[in-house]
């Protein structure tokens, strides 16, 4: 028998939804009294939108982090920012001492592999570790006991990172082949340094698919993501797939520190927080626990916030909207999360209520 | 007899599994009602849409006349509805006495300045709670037990423990969801005996998710079979034994073609 | 592993094992540099620094852990001495890099001055040759501690740890102590004299003996005189602790006095801190929703009545209102903040709850700090101009004038908390905490109880930042970083969560102590953050504990549920 819902409508609902549409609104009237006024050329929105490209690729190799750890353990590796900063922190290190014995400028590809294979050795390193030490002796306990303990262990790395190398900034050295810009037509131009990133990201990206989808090693970690007790008894060892699921999203997350200092250059010990948080926001925006998710969530956050602020900012007055780039971030994780939990994506994994 | 539970048409769907199709119960008021069938065949999922726990996501369910589908579950327990959990479900390191005070709730009118100022309702509150919580701990047998923790208490205490639980809202219809499961004959014997005794002296209407068929034959006035979400046969306990649909459910094919093979005294449960 | 294989095997893999990492710590701690930063500070004056304290430290628990990875009491002690010998040996390593390359553009500590700190100026090699010996003595110490039995152990690492705890806080001892003609006869003679820190070698041997000493006989004592005070009847008990709240009243009303100015100054920061954890402590530790965005509302509170109070001219607003007219609206309007961010996040679980929350927190930072929003709250210039208010004849702008309206703040909270804690609102924020689902199917109205708790615990943190914008009449939006939030939350951790007198205890430990103890400053977030890791691995019920956590938390070490046993 076919009868009616009584669903019963909250204040609370009712008060997203209003919250929710006038953000909408706001986006909307915005980016109208943007586009109206004209403010900006093609060209300018080009560059914001690639720059966005290549950020979001950033974004989307850490987000690979957070949710292949998430996947098979439910837990937000909250250090998982820092895995990121000690390889870009490690990678400069052999950068800037390339440079200054100038290996660096006579093999530059060799000089930029090594800074690669440095910061994701270092990355991997500390995320194993990471694991070993802090939070397998945690598997069975309470949710907020590894929680605590990742937010421990974030701020922890950040400080020792500080106290061993001090706080004045680095930057990574400038490295010829990737100076400059390649034109594309009439005006429309695109940094090499981009290219590189976006490049290298999807290719990363890529490798990972294959890596997950064919390997034994990675249809094992699907199978723990799924069922760690099934998994178990079909003779996999869940301990070491854990292992390489930590050292497979930090050797991402250590890549993506160089290519982020590629771009940004500057290395100091607090450069993970933000990212970190981003990148998070990105692998919930495509679904948590799903790495096609976390690279799509990734591409559309950076995007998106690159083309925010001006696009839709701007246009209501807002003096110096930039600043609040990281707002709009923020603001679309908790939308996310209260309007699509399950992401963009879906969530691979079925969230069942207890 | 009015029912004080209708289902009428319950469907409840998980993605693209169906897990209770088309349910439609009565339940007698003050009655003590079974609902059996194999592993997976939506009986709990029933108990968590009467409850509120879920929502299906065609048909309806009256409590006492009311619609209360669509409900969230502290409402329908404000109305009258209470349950048990087929893997218990305490607040494992609540002491047994609060555990039981916290099942009061619909009880209490206490708010926030009432607790800050020790105004009379609180006192008054505190008090009732309190020794309707001693009440039930004795009632289940739990008496001088109350200040344990939960966790730590004895698997069958731990049940009756709930089951205090759930009394503590003085409900109209509690749902108890395989209280038996891990109880050995005598400790089954038992708790017919109690949940007879629930009916008789309170008036509660009580429904059983059992696999347990001599409890079910026992005390079940009603009894309904689903399998794979669907009803396949309701009636009295008698009705139920002898039904070939039943049986197949239960046994297989084979021995349905066998003819009447009660299900009470059969070794090993259905699986 | 049965005692008679033990016996004559030496695990040396194990003990090589825990030597190294030992080892790693401590070269951790040299090259962070704190061996550098700490010694400038005397725990016995003239004998023990802080810096050299801390690295013994380290080799005594690398002693110990040797030990116990050993079976028999003679296979302890050598494992401990050869642990702590690598250990000293690791060190060496790196003293000798150090000394002879130059990495200081890398690792900043790795100086010359390490180098003479770590071989106590005597210079390669006998400097490396005392320090391995040094590993050894104090390793094997570990062992031994660790072999003895459980009550001579526990008395002699309280005294070591007392003693310590002494030297660190001479200056504030020395200070309270001045004010007492008679006492400066014995603090003379048991502290550093002049200039000098620490205690002096005979009062720091002096108090090692006296707590050690008086903990192994009170421990033997203490379960009888418990018991004699529970056969008291009911109303003795209750005059004995009706006492005890006067006099610790009359303590708190004339601590001022006895402290002086810095110490007042430490007092309230202090406080102002156990405000806010009294605050969280309801949200995490009650109701079990992690809010990592906790500053926001102390930002509320302290915007709130900065705008609303300041002098300056800058801001649209300039009201130039009364302190006790704008501190309510602070407050509430930090419960409005609080409901509003408790709203989005009612069906977030965990994880997703604290990273949300976390957000909230930094939106409102960068909101604060935005040009956008500058013309009224300031910007990253802040806001200036807030004057003292007046209470009585009063002006309240000294730490001790200050110092009676936080600890008013914190009475009231700590009532408020204590009450709710043990009504209908904290059973079911304990339910809550529990088992959400089922808390519901209690018939608990989980929206209300959750906006409760934030409400609540906003409310607070409101209040806190009222006072924190009159204390420093200038507020700036640096002042509200995550940082704060994770402070909030280490301490309450650290404490114990869920447990009140946690909220104290850790205040007291990630607060005060940072604040007397500069050197700590800039290591400040680097020990909450191990702080927070270890805790959470050996003791995250937190020092003082609230029952039902401490349960919660040893779920593992809980008797089995046995059919028919009790319990």
């Amino acid at each position: 028998m076919q009868s009616y819902r009584i669903k019963k409508i909250n204040f609370t609902d009712v008060f997203m939804w209003v919250v929710g549409a006038a953000l909408l609104l706001l986006i909307v009237v915005g980016s109208f009294l943007t586009l109206q006024e004209e403010k900006y050329t093609a060209v300018q929105w080009f560059d914001l939108a690639v720059f966005g490209l290549a950020q979001g690729s950033v974004y989307a190799l850490i987000a690979l982090g957070y949710t292949l750890v998430y996947g098979i353990l439910r837990m937000i590796n909250f250090a998982h920012s820092e895995i990121f900063m000690s390889g870009a922190f490690i990678g400069y290190f052999a950068a800037s001492s390339m440079q200054k014995s100038g290996f660096m400028q006579e093999n530059p590809l060799l000089g930029i592999l090594i800074t690669f294979f440095v910061a994701m050795t270092t990355s991997t390193v500390l995320a194993v570790l990471l694991e070993r030490i802090a939070y397998r002796p945690l598997r069975g306990a309470p949710r907020l006991v590894p929680l605590i303990t990742a937010i421990g262990a974030s701020f922890f790395l950040q400080y020792v990172f500080r106290g061993l190398f001090g706080t004045h900034n680095r930057a990574y050295p400038e490295i010829e082949i990737i100076k400059g810009t390649v034109p594309i037509s009439g005006d429309f131009q695109i940094q090499k340094i981009q290219i590189v990133v976006i490049l290298a990201a999807a290719l990363m990206m890529a490798l990972l698919v294959l890596f997950v989808q064919y390997t034994k090693t990675g249809k094992a970690m699907r199978a723990v993501s799924e069922d760690k007790a099934v998994a178990a008894l079909m003779g996999i060892d869940v301990d070491k797939i854990i292992v390489n699921t930590f050292a497979l999203g930090a050797a991402l997350a250590g890549a993506a520190g160089v290519l982020y200092c590629f771009m940004f250059r500057i290395v100091t010990f607090y450069m993970g927080f933000i990212p970190g948080i981003k990148a998070f926001t990105a692998a919930v925006l495509g679904g948590i626990g799903n790495p096609a998710g976390a690279m799509l969530g990734g591409l559309f956050l950076g995007i998106f916030e690159s083309l925010g602020p001006t696009l839709f900012l701007d246009g209501l007055g807002i003096p110096a909207p930039y600043q609040l780039k990281d707002v709009i971030a923020f603001t679309m994780l908790v939308m996310v999360l209260i309007f699509r939990p399950t992401g963009i994506l879906g969530e691979r994994l079925s969230k069942t209520k207890a | 007899m009015t029912d004080i539970l209708t289902a009428t048409g319950v469907t409840k769907q998980f993605g693209g599994l169906t897990a209770v199709n088309n349910l439609s119960i009565k339940i007698p008021d003050q009655s003590i009602s079974s609902i059996i069938g194999p592993n997976g065949a939506g009986k709990t999922t029933f108990f968590n849409c009467v409850t509120g726990f879920y929502t299906p996501e065609m048909g309806a369910i009256h409590f006492r006349g009311n619609r209360i589908d669509g409900l969230r579950s502290d409402q329908v327990t404000q109305m009258g509805v209470s349950r048990t959990y087929q893997n218990i479900r305490l607040f494992s390191n609540l002491t047994a006495i609060e555990n039981v005070m916290v099942g009061y709730e619909p009880h209490l009118k206490t708010n926030w300045l009432d607790a800050v100022f020790h105004t009379p309702r609180y006192h008054n509150d505190e008090k009732a709670a309190h020794e309707e919580a001693i009440k039930l701990i004795r009632f289940v047998g739990l008496t001088g037990l109350g200040d344990q923790i939960a966790r730590n208490l004895p698997y069958g205490a731990q049940r009756r423990l709930e089951i205090a639980r759930a009394l503590a809202s003085k409900p109209g219809l509690l749902l108890l969801d395989e209280p038996t499961a891990g109880m050995n004959p005598n400790e089954t014997v038992e708790m017919m005996h109690f949940i007879r005794n629930l009916r008789d002296s309170f008036g509660i209407t009580i429904m059983l998710i059992e696999h347990d068929m001599r409890l079910v034959m026992g005390i079940s006035e009603q009894v309904t079979v689903l399998d794979f979400g669907e009803k396949i046969a309701e009636g009295t306990p008698k009705d139920i034994q002898s039904n070939p649909r039943v049986i197949e459910a239960y046994l297989g094919r084979g021995a349905a073609t066998e003819g009447m093979a009660a299900a009470t005294g059969k070794p090993g449960k259905p699986h | 592993m049965s005692s008679i294989q033990q016996q004559n095997t030496f695990d040396w893999k194990k003990t090589l094992q825990i030597g190294l990492i030992g080892g790693a710590v401590g070269v951790l701690i040299a090259m962070v540099g704190m061996v550098e930063e700490f010694n400038k500070r005397d725990i016995i004056a003239g004998t023990l620094t802080m810096g050299w304290t801390i690295l013994s430290l380290t080799m005594l628990v690398t002693g110990l852990f040797a030990a116990r990875a050993a079976a028999s009491n003679a296979s302890s002690v050598v494992g401990s001495i050869v642990a702590g010998t690598i250990f000293g040996a690791v060190m060496s390593i790196l003293v000798w890099i150090v000394d002879k390359y130059n990495i200081r553009d890398i690792l900043v500590n790795a100086s010359p001055t390490l180098v003479k700190h770590l071989t106590f100026e005597k210079g390669i090699p006998n400097g490396l040759f005392m320090l391995i010996g040094l590993g050894a003595a104090v390793g094997g110490l570990g062992g031994v501690i660790q072999i003895l039995p459980e009550n001579i152990r526990r008395a002699i690492s309280l005294g070591l740890g007392i003693a310590a705890l002494l030297g660190l806080l001479q200056e504030i001892i020395q200070v309270s102590l001045a004010n007492f003609e008679g006492a400066s006869k014995a603090v003379e003679w048991m502290f550093g004299k002049g200039t000098e820190k620490g205690l002096s070698l005979a009062g720091a041997i002096l108090v090692f003996v006296v707590v050690a000493a008086g903990n192994y006989l009170w421990t033997g004592n203490a379960s009888k005189i418990s018991a004699g005070f529970e056969k008291l009847p009911q109303s003795s008990r209750k005059s004995f602790r009706w006492l005890g709240y006067g006099l610790l009243f009359l303590a708190l009303i004339y601590l001022p006095v006895v402290l002086g100015l810095y110490l007042t100054e430490v007092v309230n920061v202090t406080g102002l801190f156990i405000l806010m954890g009294l605050g969280l402590n309801i949200v995490v530790g009650f109701a079990g929703l992690l809010d990592l965005g906790y500053v926001a509302f102390y930002a509320v509170g302290a915007y709130t009545v900065g705008v609303l109070t300041n002098l300056s001219g800058e801001l649209t607003l300039n009201l130039g209102w009364n302190f006790w007219l704008a501190l309510p609206i602070g407050v509430a309007l930090a419960v409005l903040a609080g409901v509003a961010l408790g709203v989005p996040v009612l069906n977030m679980r965990g994880d997703y709850l604290a990273i949300v929350t976390l957000g909230f927190g930094e939106i409102i930072r960068i909101l604060a700090l935005s040009d956008f929003l500058k013309p009224h709250i300031g910007g990253s210039q802040g806001i200036v101009n807030i004057p003292p208010p007046g209470f009585l004849d009063v002006i309240i702008k000294t730490p001790q004038t200050l110092y009676y309206l936080i600890v008013a703040g914190c009475l009231l909270a700590l009532f408020i908390s204590s009450r709710l804690r043990d009504s209908r609102l904290g059973r079911s924020w304990k339910a809550l905490r529990e088992d959400e689902d089922v808390a519901q199917a209690m018939g608990i109205n989980l929206v209300a109880t959750k906006l409760l708790a934030f409400a609540t615990g906003a409310a607070f943190s409101g209040l806190s930042g009222s006072i924190l914008a009159i204390k420093l009449g200038t507020i700036y939006p640096h002042s509200f970083a995550l940082l704060i939030s994770i402070n909030v939350l280490a301490l309450i951790i650290v404490g114990g969560m869920g447990s009140i007198p946690g909220v104290f205890v850790g205040a007291l430990l990630l607060a005060g102590m940072p604040e007397l103890l500069r050197e700590f400053a800039e290591y400040r977030l680097l020990i909450y953050g191990a702080l927070l890791v270890v805790m959470m691995q050996v003791r995250p019920e937190g020092f003082w504990p609230e029952a039902t956590h401490k349960r919660e938390l040893h779920a593992e070490n809980a008797e089995p549920q046995a059919e028919g046993g009790a319990a």
